[in-house]
């Protein structure tokens, strides 16, 4: 790196400041200057805890649209708030939720996971039991089929990038290979297919290929470094790195191995993409390559020219983020954005990149590319491919256009 | 015994282990092994799915004039009258809608296997009490609703022998993208 660009990153981090919401500013307009010493100083401070919650000045960083069925209160989804985040681990109770009936009350004691089907020998396991076994720890994203959905409708949603973006989110997993389970049952050579099934309401029930469950499936039993949330699948939830995430089902109660799919409602009537032309696609596993810039973006306001952060995430289901490219005036040219380590397969990407915003109004853009080769289209592109009929697998390139008074507002570009 | 003799009685192990014993090489290391054997009355009582092969579709049977009956007591509120939709999914009509711009999709227009109808309300239907109708119901229900959509005759009888030979009208509109796509 040659010695401007060093001076260039270096000043670009000082004013990461910068860039943020009128609220926060307006916190900060309180601050106690020096030479005034600060209160907290004068008078000891609070006592331990024995659960840490935020700082209550960050109160305002939730999970946003929630929304439910009509009539319902557990059937939908809750965002995570990507804009106010950063690195690549999305905080246990910020991570984005689905559910199809609500958050079960498990008692682990009580729970069963019972594998059956095509096997040798039927077999029902306890939590206790599962925690016995051999695990093995990973970083990987895990992202709603349906995210992104608002973008296939033909004018902007104008929504912030959680909102919009926020079905996704990324953790450290921790639990038993599935291959073990299944080996340990006996699962018979023909059965090409296992049937998951939660213990919600909902009982929701995704056909997973066997291939699928013996490569790389876990039985999730942490998660970031904690037994799973509820709203994450407590006490076991299955785990398919890269997958539309309705098939990861949680609070897993039952693995049928089948020689065919079940061809259940979630994988038949929903989760299948409707085309322009009327057909519909359907086991589209595999979360395509992604990106979006979380900063700036939707609902921010740039504190004036200068020297800016650029900073977002990038993700594939099928591999390696290799590069994210950003735009910083419309698409006419492209540069690389470093990426920030780990890179790892299947989990949230950070890229950082300074900008020297002149004052004028423009548009910003990242596409990010995969270890295998595929690229993030542009939005035009993937409409006229897809059509603005389908709900799942919008994975298009996000722009946010900033206005000469430095607001920062989501645009079709 | 020497170090040189216990070196060479390990080696002759490690040399038997390798060329006699492949499979538990190939099973990988030992693991717990802590599942218990479940019996045919545990698996029947948790078993619930049923693919379009029709296997795990249970005894029973059902007529759209019963399932009426029960449509309008637990389905209606949601649902709407005859599955007209609203608040929540539209369950009837919207054939030939589907490469429009406001495509409609129903159990008639858009789902492929009419088994799911059954497999679905048995698990998850009514929202609000979900696993409490019996499976004389569920045929009933889901005689309803193909009736509805025109799939089958109003007098149908619908179990698990006539129930996976229903043709549904979308079925080949579907493209399987996994493992490689079909089209």
């Amino acid at each position: 790196m040659d010695h401007s660009k060093r001076r260039f990153l270096k000043r670009g981090v000082a004013l990461i400041g910068a860039v943020g919401l009128p609220a926060s500013r307006a916190r900060l307009a309180k601050a106690a200057e020096p030479p005034e010493v600060p209160s907290s100083m004068k008078v000891p401070g609070a006592g331990m805890s024995p659960y840490g919650v935020p700082a209550k000045y960050e109160d305002s960083v939730t999970r946003t649209l929630i929304r439910s069925q009509p009539g319902t209160t557990g059937s939908g989804a809750s965002r995570t708030p990507l804009e106010a985040l950063d690195g690549m681990i999305t905080p246990s109770g910020l991570h984005f939720e689905r559910h199809h009936n609500g958050v079960p009350d498990i008692d682990p004691s009580q729970h069963r996971l019972l594998i059956h089907g095509m096997v040798r020998r039927p077999l029902i396991f306890t939590i206790d039991a599962l925690l016995r076994y051999p695990m093995v720890s990973r970083i990987h994203f895990l992202e709603c089929a349906g995210n992104s959905q608002l973008m296939y409708q033909p004018t902007p949603p104008n929504l912030t990038a959680g909102q919009t973006h926020g079905l996704v989110s990324c953790s450290e997993w921790t639990g038993v290979p599935l291959r073990l389970l299944l080996e340990e049952a006996g699962a018979d050579a023909s059965a090409q297919w296992i049937l998951a099934e939660g213990s919600d309401a909902a009982g929701m029930s995704r056909s997973i290929p066997i291939a699928k469950a013996m490569d790389d499936a876990m039985l999730a039993l942490f998660q970031n470094g904690e037994r799973l949330r509820p709203e994450n699948g407590y006490p076991v939830r299955l785990f398919l790195p890269g997958w539309e995430g309705n098939m990861s089902v949680k609070w897993l109660r039952r693995l049928k191995l089948v020689p065919r799919p079940i061809m259940t409602k979630d994988e038949t009537s929903k989760y299948t993409d409707l085309q322009a032309d009327g057909t519909s696609l359907m086991f589209t596993y595999p979360m395509q390559v992604k990106s979006v810039i979380t900063r700036p973006s939707h609902g921010m306001i740039l504190a004036g020219p200068g020297l800016h952060q650029i900073t977002g995430i990038a993700w594939s289901g099928a591999g390696t983020i290799r590069t994210v490219e950003v735009t910083t005036d419309g698409g006419r040219t492209w540069i690389k954005a470093p990426l920030v380590p780990p890179v790892l397969p299947r989990a949230l990407t950070r890229f950082r990149v300074p900008w020297k915003w002149d004052g004028s109004a423009t548009v910003l853009k990242s596409r990010a590319t995969d270890d295998t080769g595929a690229m993030q289209p542009e939005r035009v592109r993937f409409i006229a491919d897809h059509g603005h009929n389908a709900i799942f697998h919008f994975h298009a390139i996000q722009a946010w256009g900033v206005g000469a008074t430095g607001e920062v507002k989501h645009v079709y570009a | 015994m020497s170090t040189r003799e216990a070196l060479c009685i390990t080696l002759a192990f490690a040399v038997a282990a390798c060329t006699t014993a492949i499979s538990p090489a190939a099973r990988g290391p030992e693991t717990p092994d802590l599942g218990r054997e479940a019996t045919p009355a545990q698996i029947a009582g948790w078993d619930i799915s049923a693919g379009p092969d029709g296997v795990g579709l249970p005894p029973g049977k059902g007529t759209a004039a019963v399932g009426a009956a029960i449509y309008e007591q637990k389905c209606q509120t949601c649902h709407g009258a005859k599955g007209a939709g609203q608040p929540n999914d539209r369950l009837v009509g919207g054939q030939g809608t589907l490469a429009s711009k406001t495509p409609v999709r129903t159990v008639g227009s858009y789902w492929p296997y009419a088994t799911t109808v059954f497999d679905y309300v048995r698990r998850a239907m009514p929202y609000i009490q979900p696993q409490s109708l019996t499976d004389d119901e569920v045929y009933a229900l889901t005689a309803y609703l193909l009736a509805l959509n025109g799939i089958i005759g109003e007098a149908d009888e619908i179990n698990a022998d006539t129930l996976p030979k229903v043709k549904m009208p979308n079925q080949a509109n579907f493209i399987l993208m996994y493992p490689t796509p079909s089209k």
